[in-house]
């Protein structure tokens, strides 16, 4: 088996990982504070029973629980994978938590946020394919 | 992060030693002060609004990173990279107009 080829093997599956673990987190998030309710009041005593509430939501440590994995999983790419490389392939996550939001939140996605995200997407592999400036010697791919 | 140099190996040992020599600097403190901000605001917000609204405008990050890169790290970033962020923000304002 040739490097590049076990190199693919363990990076892709972490990669695919990465991009549906980190927005499953912030999916959790959102649906942990829709439950304990809406934090618009200023007032700080109107904050105890909603602090109390998040914080006894299993969904809140859940999705703690998730961008933690993520950011393990993360960091361990970046330990042998070029970090233009990583990085492209995090522009997908923003189409991932759009459609899991749409899935597992319900949310309705209009056809001009589709597009909106998209272009984000376009923007941030455009953002990631600019190299890195690197002074130091080239990281073992 | 450049202050304290790259690391080589990743003991545990040494793992630990990187992260105490980061806890000695004022920046990593404002960093991490900053970033709680960061969260604690993200929560907030998601408490009344849409995750596919939140999470995709919370790209509008690329910009401020490149900026506040220029402006306190002086890194130079390439034209490329201004293009490529002027996309992301053209995305950003779209979905915000997709906001109900």
């Amino acid at each position: 088996m040739t490097h590049t080829r076990r190199l693919r093997l363990k990076t892709i599956p972490l990669i695919v990982i990465s991009i549906i673990l980190g927005p499953l987190g912030n999916v959790f998030l959102g649906k942990a504070m829709k439950s304990a309710g809406s934090l618009t009041s200023g007032r700080i005593l109107d904050l105890v029973p909603i602090a109390s509430r998040i914080l006894t939501s299993s969904y809140i440590w859940l999705g703690v629980a998730c961008l933690l994995g993520f950011f393990i999983v993360h960091m361990l790419l970046l330990t042998w994978a070029d970090y233009s490389y990583v990085q492209p392939a995090t522009s997908l996550s923003y189409v991932s938590i759009t459609m899991l939001s749409y899935f597992i939140l319900g949310e309705v996605i209009s056809p001009l946020r589709w597009l909106g995200v998209s272009v984000i997407c376009l923007g941030v592999f455009v953002v990631g394919r600019t190299s890195p400036s690197t002074t130091g010697q080239p990281k073992r791919a | 992060m450049k202050g304290i140099g790259e690391v080589h190996d990743f003991s545990p040992k040494s793992i630990l030693s990187f992260v105490l020599q980061s806890l000695r600097l004022p920046w990593m403190w404002l960093g991490i002060a900053l970033m709680s901000l960061g969260f604690f605001s993200l929560l907030t917000i998601l408490s009344f609004q849409e995750v596919s609204l939140v999470v995709p405008v919370s790209a509008l990050s690329y910009a401020a990173g490149a900026f506040g890169a220029k402006a306190f790290l002086g890194e130079s970033v390439s034209r490329n990279r201004w293009i490529g962020i002027a996309v992301v923000c053209l995305g950003v304002t779209i979905v915000w107009w997709s906001r109900r």
